[in-house]
């Protein structure tokens, strides 16, 4: 049966039919070696990923020579690295994962500028769509957001669901600007913005982008900017003085921005603009996986990534991606519960109360969960309890009433007792110098006894 | 101490009467008129407490309320005159109307639903007051169509603020009426506010009945508009949150009047500046760039003798047949500029001297933006002048008082003439502006008594209507430290008992829950209704002290609701303008309408301790202690011996002289 799969004529049918035939579970990789015969590889690719758990691996020439299984697999065994490189969880996943607790030491520069970007492990995100318009008098603008995120953005959301929680919102700002005046090139014929004055572009925007006021979950902000007729069309170029083609550019932790170009040609202000959304979820489409940490390394030379379906991630992806989050959060847990620890030992007189303690033996218990299940390869419901390991310890250690504040530092105790130490020491101190003057006056008596 | 047992003895008597209100709803009324005479206020707590089967009214207030504001929205809309040229100032309304209710209900402020999902409306009212002070209004309406009972569609926003509406839909909030104020409206010099408002912040909120946890969402609901509003919304808790039973009615479609789903607060220390501003005026669609805001220049709103800005969300109708609704947000400032500190005491507004800004354009997203200024006194335009002059007029009924008034329309490009910017000023022509009609209904209060154990709080309600009679509710929150003696509790008027129809009291808890009195009382005409009531001051735990305790602990304002009858009955004059099949008998909206008043927040000095006391004991103590210490240590490590008393110096002089003499040295 899996040889009638393997029989299609492309790599993808093929991958569809092998997942009908089986279902691998989750962190599991499947790699079916083909003859090198195969039709089903395209020219010149040695490897196809799949969408879900599957790879294809086109078996190599000395295959035919080699008789034994041992030989096979040793002849397989550098390709097999790689797919599980791409495909699985690896040591460099973990020191990402870790990064803000392991020092950087021989980490490649792309692997933390990854890791940087995408945001750290929460419960919960929400992500913000908003639409700035500068000028309301000229651009009457219209999106269809409700329609752009049911059909591009559900469904890597809901895919994603195991991960965390996910809300979406999404507003229209006007007379939103960007912090920093575009410049006007005259080859271009355009006004642009310097990859360098990006970061100067947010701060103006944010002060109106409102935090979220509902949770406390952080907030991933994409903003579709329309410039205003006057600055008109508008684009990003990078530090070469090339426009970028995608006209956006994202800030790490943060959120993407995008700039709309609308060529108002209308006589009548303000003119009707319809967005098209399908442009623009392109672009911030792959922002957000990144933005989730969703890793994309470019593949090694001979493979084929296989297209990631209508969700937008992989089933292989999604399992990386568990694997990182949940032990950055049996990490983060283990922070939290070990500071707490210190805070209490630190403080003498602190009350614990039965909630907190409950609070903090369930978390170290998910904890314990967490990492058996991680152990036997169970990602589901290690994420759980990982997740349950954060909220239970975030919430014994921001409890109001393990506030360092409200016990009384004992250094103050001194303060207040002052006015006894001071004329008490008055005396002692007194003798003191007197004894010591005695004792230097000693010697002088010593010799005159001598005499 | 008798008097502490005597307060024990009436409290347990009031929550018995509470909780029996039920039962006792079917006795007679015979038997409480005999009890009446007594001398026992328990008693008449009692019958007060019955007379709860007289309905107190509060659906029918509510209902004419929404009505008066609906109808007012009409009113401004509807009769808009367009002067011809050579016409008379004021013509002949009638003759008018009938020409232009065609073009207003084209021109009307709501474009049919179909076409815009969102809705933006402001404006700006301008009344110059009699004492020659200024007021200026501005009221900012957003409306939403969505409906509040679906969830999922909260989360797309366009003109609504995103942050409030998250705080809608997070909290299951119904309604939600806030608002910051700093100085006291002046009823007597002013009249009427349009939207009156305590000092400090007031916030109340009407929650969703599928709200299991009330006290929770409550608090949660503080803090986090204590976030958005930059202000210390967060010290609302259970000791200053009451749920009133009839003063705050739901503004709002709906019929859920269960107190349950009220919370009612009031902070009166609440200081309110520039950065409660902000805030407030990021919610708006067009924040402060465009538009009417852009008069909102926070040095200028901040110098004046009153400054309220508010916030209500509601639930309104979507259409006339009201079959689904819709989101309201309606954001309002009010300023009083003093004629004095801002006028440099000369009768002379304009736009300029106000807000230091003109106005240059209208918010593009709104779609009716006004500038509306007061000419009621002045129809012949002998009492002020109005520049640059408009022919738009527009009659009004607020407050039950039919009002004229200019408007100048900020959507309409010939506003703004030649200078592409719109200054309006007002040039008075007499030094002195006319008499002001007082204010039907108006309040005070004070604390009276000596020293600092009992007291007396003292609330005198005035009825200035010459003929008519009407009931107020009466609103009071007093903090848990205030122990009020509910037994001593007389309302008089005209020098004789009056008793209240109706009378929920809701005794405190240390530390836990306020004092709430709500009372039904009947004002005869013209008449001051005094209200007493003594209080004994309780002693807090030393850390329950403000920072500056003798400044002293604010009480908040009493709240006075009344169905006030109009004065539109009263005028005379109005007979003149109308034609006579109209005004014989007045019609429902006008007869009565619906007025809320605060009265001033109390001062009241707590007893309170020495709090260096506890330092100054520690170091007398210390010091004894030490010198104590020092004398015993002295004692116990001093070596004693003893010492040849050396020649002192007068024997040493002796010596010498003798030396020179030659005669024996002294030993």
């Amino acid at each position: 049966m899996e040889e009638d799969a393997l029989n299609q004529s492309t790599a993808a049918e093929a991958d569809i039919s092998l997942h009908m035939l089986s279902e691998s579970p989750s962190g599991s990789v499947v790699i079916y070696v083909v003859p090198e015969s195969s039709t089903v590889l395209p020219e010149g690719v040695s490897v196809y990923v799949g969408q879900r758990r599957t790879a294809l691996l086109r078996a190599g020439g000395q295959m035919r020579v080699a008789v034994a299984l041992k030989e096979v697999l040793a002849s397989l065994e550098t390709w097999i690295k790689q797919v599980l490189q791409v495909m699985s969880f690896s040591h460099g996943d973990i020191t990402a994962a870790l990064s803000d607790r392991v020092r950087p030491g021989d980490r490649s520069r792309e692997g933390l500028a990854d890791s940087m970007r995408a945001f750290k492990s929460s419960p919960g995100y929400e992500i913000t769509f908003s639409l700035l318009n500068p000028d309301p008098t000229s651009h009457l603008l219209h999106w269809d957001v409700e329609a752009a995120i049911s059909s591009y953005i559900q469904p890597l959301l809901s895919k994603m669901a195991p991960v965390a929680n996910f809300s979406i919102d999404s507003q229209i700002l006007y007379y939103a600007v960007l912090g920093v005046n575009p410049r006007y090139d005259p080859t271009l014929n355009a006004y642009t913005l310097n990859a360098d004055s990006l970061s100067h572009v947010i701060n103006p925007v944010e002060a109106r982008l409102g935090s979220s006021a509902a949770s406390s979950n952080p907030v991933l902000n994409f903003l579709l900017y329309v410039p205003d007729s006057r600055h008109s069309p508008l684009h990003i170029t990078d530090h070469r003085r090339h426009t970028v083609p995608s006209n956006a550019f994202s800030s790490p932790r943060w959120g993407g921005i995008m700039v709309y170009n609308v060529n108002a040609s209308g006589t009548e202000l303000p003119v009707d603009v319809h967005i098209d959304m399908r442009r623009v979820m392109g672009v911030f489409l792959p922002q957000l996986r990144l933005m989730l940490g969703v890793q994309s390394a470019a593949p090694p030379p001979g493979f084929l990534i296989g297209p990631c379906g209508n969700a937008g991630l992989a089933d292989w992806e999604l399992d990386r991606l568990m694997w990182t989050r949940s032990v950055e959060n049996v990490a983060t847990a283990t922070t939290t519960i070990t500071s707490l620890a210190q805070l209490l030992d630190q403080i003498g007189n602190i009350v614990i109360n039965d909630n907190i303690a409950e609070q903090v033996s369930s978390a170290v218990a998910s904890l314990q969960l967490a990492v058996g299940q991680l152990e036997v390869g169970n990602l589901g419901l290690a994420m759980q309890y990982s997740k349950e390991a954060i909220l239970q310890s975030e919430r014994a250690f921001f409890d109001p009433s393990l506030l360092h504040l409200l016990y009384f530092p004992d250094d103050q105790k001194f303060a207040i007792y002052i006015p006894l130490f001071l004329p008490m020491c008055v005396p002692i101190l007194l003798s003191l110098l007197k004894m010591a003057s005695e004792v230097r006056q000693r010697p002088g008596q010593g010799q005159a006894k001598k005499d | 101490m008798g008097a502490e047992q005597k307060f024990l003895v009436c409290w347990c008597a009031c929550v018995c009467v509470c909780a029996q209100k039920r039962l006792w709803e079917g006795t007679e009324v015979g038997t409480n008129l005999a009890d009446g005479a007594s001398d026992n206020k328990v008693d008449h707590v009692h019958d007060t407490m019955q007379a709860t089967d007289a309905p107190p009214s509060p659906p029918a207030k509510d209902q004419t309320q929404r009505f008066a504001f609906d109808e007012r929205i009409w009113e401004a809309t509807n009769v808009e005159i367009n002067l011809v040229e050579d016409a008379p100032p004021i013509r002949d309304k009638e003759a008018d109307e009938a020409d232009h209710v065609l073009d207003t209900m084209q021109t009307q402020d709501f474009p049919p639903p179909s076409t815009a999902k969102d809705q933006f409306q402001e404006e700006l009212v301008i009344k110059p007051l009699h004492s020659g002070d200024i007021y200026a209004s501005f009221q900012f309406r957003t409306q939403w169509d969505t409906d509040f009972l679906e969830k999922h569609k909260f989360s797309h926003y366009r003109l609504f603020p995103k942050s409030l509406g998250q705080v809608i839909s997070k909290f299951s909030v119904r309604e939600l009426h806030i608002s910051f104020t700093q100085g006291y409206w002046r009823t007597m010099q002013w009249g009427q506010p349009f939207l009156p408002s305590p000092p400090g912040a007031e916030l109340w909120v009407w929650f969703q009945d599928t709200v299991t946890d009330v006290d929770l969402a409550w608090k949660e609901l503080t803090n986090v508009l204590s976030g958005i509003f930059c202000a210390s919304l967060n010290f609302i808790d259970s000791t200053n949150t009451v749920q009133p039973s009839a003063s705050f009615k739901p503004l709002g479609v709906g019929n859920v009047t269960d107190q349950r789903f009220l919370r009612y607060a009031v902070l009166p220390r609440e200081i309110v500046c520039t950065e409660n501003l902000t805030p407030w005026k990021k919610l708006l669609p067009c924040g402060s760039k465009a538009g009417l805001a852009v008069l909102m220049k926070s040095e200028k709103l901040f110098h004046s003798s009153f400054h309220s800005q508010a916030l209500h969300i509601r639930p309104v109708c979507k259409d006339w047949q009201c079959k689904s609704t819709s989101w309201e947000l309606r954001q309002t400032l009010n300023v009083v500029f003093d004629l004095h500190t801002s006028g440099q005491g000369k009768r002379e507004w304009s736009l300029f001297k106000m807000f230091s800004r003109t106005l240059t354009e209208a918010c593009p997203l709104a779609s009716s933006s006004k500038v509306y200024v007061d000419i009621t006194d002045n129809p012949q335009g002998e009492l002020f002048e109005l520049s640059p002059a408009t022919p738009l007029v527009s009659q009004a009924v607020v407050l039950g008082d039919g009002r004229t008034y200019s408007v100048y329309d900020l959507t309409d490009h010939a506003t703004f003439g030649q200078t592409h910017s719109l200054n309006v000023l007002l040039r008075w022509r007499a030094a002195e502006s006319g008499e002001m009609l007082r204010p039907l209904l108006h309040g005070e209060r004070y604390v009276a008594g000596y020293g600092l154990q009992t007291g007396e709080i003292h609330t005198l309600v005035y009825n200035n209507h010459p003929y008519r009679a009407f009931p107020v509710l009466l609103l009071d929150t007093v903090p848990w430290y205030l122990r009020l003696y509910i037994h001593t509790l007389t309302v008089t008027s005209k020098g004789r008992d009056n008793k209240p129809s109706y009378i929920h009291y809701q005794p405190s808890k240390d530390r836990l829950q306020p004092h709430l009195l709500e009372m039904l009382i009947q004002l005869p005409p013209n008449s001051v209704t005094e209200v007493t009531v003594q209080f004994e001051r309780a002693l807090l735990k030393w850390t329950e002290y403000t920072p500056d305790p003798n400044h002293g602990f604010y009480v908040g304002s009493s709240v006075i609701s009344a169905l006030v009858p109009s004065v539109v009955a009263m005028d005379t004059n109005n007979t003149q303008e109308r034609p006579l099949f109209s005004s014989f008998f007045p019609c429902k909206e006008e007869s009565t309408y619906f007025m809320r008043i605060y009265t001033e927040p109390l001062l009241v000095n707590l007893p309170t301790p020495d709090f260096s006391m506890p330092y100054n004991v520690i170091c007398l103590t210390c010091t004894v202690v030490a010198v104590g210490y020092g004398s015993l240590y002295n004692l116990l490590t001093r070596t004693f011996q003893v010492e040849e008393p050396s020649q002192g110096l007068a024997k040493r002089l002796a010596n010498i002289i003798r030396r020179l003499r030659g005669v024996p040295l002294l030993t």
